[in-house]
């Protein structure tokens, strides 16, 4: 066990866990930021993606000992669920089961920030590695085109 | 329309004390609305209530897996009510077998069984309302209508909103009479609507099972045999000196690791020297398919459905097609792998979780902990996913076990890997076919199937039955091992891809266009049936001609593109589907998809139209990836590295439309995934010449698929 101190969603924190304790468990299970999910922990699904720095990544194999920067997570993308990607989300009725959705939206807000006009080519290798199990790439697609439109970039 | 009330339907009228912080979905937050303590809320029934605020609460009693009940069932309820949907919120109800019906997700059926009782629950409550503002006003009931969350007073345009009713309803004896509306005045109904639980989602809120949280309660995990394979010796020693580990616990052929917090569970459980040994002999693939290709060579005793002679049509036919198509084992794989909290105390348990059966959950746990079933609760967390594999009990009866051995509340968490290869899969199976023809007609048609632990691996009066004068089904069963269960679209998601197939060839052989031979059959159950019809023809040649004018059927498309068409009736809608594809380098590219639907009223537009995409979407996926195979009984595909469902680039473009109609709801969940196996299957072979009668899709010259 050992220490680690944090920044997520621009807070400090202090954990005392094993290095090798993937980030996904310290926010999941130590700091009660359930919004993140599991879903294959191998870095497979997506559905465990949060910003390091700014940049996409895969929560569930990334060890805490490793987490260095700032890390934000679903519960910090925005103050009041208005980032232009979860309004886009909510007006095109995106998510089924909702499962993987954190993730995917985690995944489509770094791309906007990188791209701020995607192309459906864009799209398609950003969101590759992210699984919906319900199929709802239809609307993701277009929910990135109308985040896009919203100032997705932010 | 006139409805009788049963007492099943409603309670008495009660009042409630009401209190505590009321969240909307809406917004999240801008309707919250703090109730005073002692507010007295209208409570008619078990679906409905209304606080002096005028903030309307809407039980959603179904399991939420993804098919969004959660929001067209109180979508029903809110109609009836001529409610203002801005100032409903949706709860979800726990496992309540008095008040509610049917607390299932499965055979597409939460609309079908609860159109008529939540109508009539919104109905009642607007009946009640209109009452108390009459005798308000000192005014016959006759002359006041509601509308948007106000009754008004026609003659004089006095209104009252429901908030400000809602006292003096509840003391108003409940009709036993209520008058549904003329579907022409829906307001919500057919409309799109946004997911009630969507603003949660979007913003991480939204608790799973596998988010819960509970005082003392420990996480575990367990270690399973695979198929065939028995416990013989356990060493914890090292898994006992992971810290976070509290509990080490042997049961039911398992070991299951308490810890603390979930990495802990993992690292314990890693750490478990444990020996397997054989009981009886543990399956692979090779041996089931050995099995099935004998048992298709040959008639059961009692076929499934057996109209005319197929034997005499097969030896008197011009010419006799066969093709045999063949099934893999599939996993449901939903994204939140299995998971289940427990706590059993002495005198009774809590158990929560994601499951599409709570009432068979509670059956099962009583059971097994020897409790009555009046002593345990069961409370449903939304899903993520389900696809029948929480139809199960497994998973929820072993967590309610290990709280009860280790007498703690218990939080089990199954692994990617655990879920993989704990599953009850779709089971694999042969389908052999064979079509007599003759005078360039469809004479015969015999069916012989055998699947793994199937009673019936058919569905024997899926089209053409019905149609063909010499029809035959038999289905073997092969039993195994390897435990089966409902797949999204049982036995139709496969034999609507193999007979959408096989017709495609007989019309082939026949020299008729695909489409145009499916209408002419129908054309035939209408005018000279034969036997059971199971589906209404006119409604089936509907979805079939406007699928195919939506996707251009006949014509000339864009080079290197070719159509293929499929159809299939389940779950009472008919489907009908033409899907662009091109191959490349034995690559397949589904490039769009067009779909017509009849399944009758259609509740809520935009959740109607995701569930058609996702079953199109994830029937693609399955059928060029999908497989599991066995290996002296272990899974051989433990995770999405080596099993691969569909991504975004592979996802087509997809148009849907309707078919409107004011019948009856019927199911939307499944119906949209089996015919879409056969619109590819049937272009692939438009564009290759190779027809597909094994599924998962492996062409020659595809190099990429195993590779990813």
């Amino acid at each position: 066990m050992a220490v680690f101190q944090l920044n997520v969603n621009n807070r400090s924190y202090a954990v005392d866990v094993d290095p090798d304790t993937p980030l996904l468990w310290v926010l999941r299970d130590e700091l009660n930021l359930t919004g993140t999910k599991y879903g294959c922990g191998v870095a497979q699904c997506g559905a465990c993606t949060v910003h390091l720095n700014g940049n996409p990544v895969r929560s569930c194999t990334l060890p805490v000992a490793a987490a260095k920067g700032n890390i934000t997570t679903i519960e910090g993308l925005s103050e009041n669920g208005d980032h232009p990607v979860q309004k886009a989300w909510i007006e095109l009725d995106v998510a089924q089961c909702g499962y993987c959705q954190a993730g995917q939206i985690m995944t489509a807000a770094a791309l906007l920030a990188r791209k701020p006009q995607p192309t459906d080519a864009d799209i398609d290798t950003a969101m590759a590695g992210n699984i919906c199990r319900c199929g709802t790439y239809k609307r993701i697609r277009k929910a990135i085109h109308l985040a896009a439109t919203k100032g997705g970039a932010r | 329309m006139k409805t009788a009330l049963t007492r099943r339907d409603f309670m008495k009228v009660s009042t409630l004390a009401g209190g505590g912080l009321l969240l909307s979905f809406q917004t999240g937050n801008a309707l919250a609305a703090l109730l005073p303590k002692d507010a007295e809320v209208f409570q008619p029934n078990a679906f409905v209530s209304i606080s002096p605020e005028g903030l309307i609460t809407i039980m959603a009693p179904n399991p939420e897996v993804g098919q969004g009940v959660k929001t067209s069932l109180p979508m029903l309820v809110a109609e009836e009510l001529d409610a203002d949907w801005t100032m409903v919120r949706v709860e979800q109800a726990g496992l309540d077998t008095r008040n509610f019906q049917r607390q299932v997700a499965g055979g597409s059926g939460s609309v079908r069984s609860s159109w008529e009782s939540f109508r009539k629950a919104g109905a009642t409550a607007r009946q009640m309302l209109l009452e108390a503002a009459a005798q308000k006003w000192g005014v016959p009931v006759s002359e006041c209508i509601t509308r948007n969350g106000f009754v008004i007073h026609q003659p004089t345009g006095k209104t009252l909103n429901y908030g400000a009713l809602a006292t003096a309803a509840s003391g108003l004896e409940v009709p036993q009479e209520v008058k549904l509306k003329d579907p022409k005045d829906y307001n919500l109904i057919g409309r799109r609507m946004v997911n009630v639980d969507a603003w949660n989602i979007v913003t991480g809120k939204m608790p799973f099972g596998l988010d819960t949280r509970r005082e003392g309660m420990l996480t575990a995990m367990v270690a399973r045999p695979t198929f065939g394979k028995k416990l013989k010796s356990v060493d914890d020693t090292r898994a006992k000196q992971v810290k976070g580990v509290k509990q080490v616990i042997v049961f039911d052929n398992k070991v299951a690791i308490l810890a603390t917090n979930t990495w802990a569970a993992k690292k314990g459980r890693d750490a478990l020297r444990l020996e397997w040994e054989a009981e009886g002999t543990p399956e692979s693939t090779e041996n089931y398919n050995t099995a099935f290709a004998e048992l298709i060579k040959n008639t059961t005793q009692e076929p499934k459905r057996n109209d005319g002679d197929v034997n005499q049509a097969l030896s008197q036919a011009d010419k006799v097609l066969e093709s045999v198509f063949y099934a893999p084992f599939l996993p449901h794989a939903p994204l939140e792998p299995m998971n289940f909290f427990a706590h059993v105390r002495e005198d009774g348990a809590e158990l929560y979780g994601p499951t599409q059966t709570p009432a068979r959950t509670r059956t099962e746990a009583a059971r097994v902990l020897g409790l009555p079933e009046e002593k345990i609760t069961v409370g449903m967390s939304r899903m993520g996913g389900g696809f029948g594999r929480r139809l199960q009990a497994d998973y929820s009866v072993e967590a309610a076990r290990i709280s009860k051995l280790a007498g703690v509340p218990v939080l089990v968490v199954w692994t990617r890997e655990d879920d993989m290869q704990g599953g009850y899969y779709r089971p694999a199976g042969m389908y052999r076919y064979r079509a007599a023809l003759k005078n360039n007609q469809l004479t015969g048609w015999h069916l012989i199937a055998a699947a793994a632990n199937s009673a019936n691996a058919s569905r024997e009066n899926s089209f053409p039955a019905g149609v063909v004068p010499n029809f035959r089904v038999d289905s073997h069963n092969y039993q195994s091992p390897i435990t089966v269960g409902p797949w999204r679209a049982p036995n139709h998601n496969f034999i609507a891809f193999a007979e959408e197939s096989f017709l495609d060839e007989i019309a082939l052989e026949l020299g008729k266009d695909p489409v145009a031979f499916r209408l002419e059959l129908l054309e035939q159950a209408k005018t000279n049936p034969v036997g059971h019809v199971a589906y209404d023809p006119t409604r089936y040649i509907n979805v079939i001609k406007t699928a195919a004018e939506m996707g251009n059927w006949g014509q000339q498309g864009v080079k290197g593109i070719f159509k293929g068409f499929g159809a299939h009736f389940s779950f009472g809608t008919y489907v009908a589907q033409v899907a662009d594809v091109s191959v490349q380098n034995g690559k397949v590219k589904v490039h769009k998809v067009y779909c017509a639907v009849d399944c009758g009223r259609v509740i809520n537009l935009s959740g109607a139209e995701t569930q058609i995409e996702g079953g199109i979407i994830d029937g693609i996926g399955h059928m060029l990836y999908g497989e599991i195979t066995f290996k002296s009984g272990e899974v051989e595909q433990k995770n999405f590295n080596t099993y691969r469902l569909i991504r975004m680039p592979d996802a087509p473009e997809i148009e849907v439309r309707f078919i409107n109609t004011n019948a009856e709801p019927q199911g939307l969940g499944e119906p949209g995934l089996p015919p879409i196996g056969a619109a590819v299957a049937n272009a692939i072979f438009a564009a290759t010449g190779s027809r597909i009668y094994r599924l998962p899709v492996r062409l020659p010259g595809e190099h990429s698929k195993r590779s990813f």
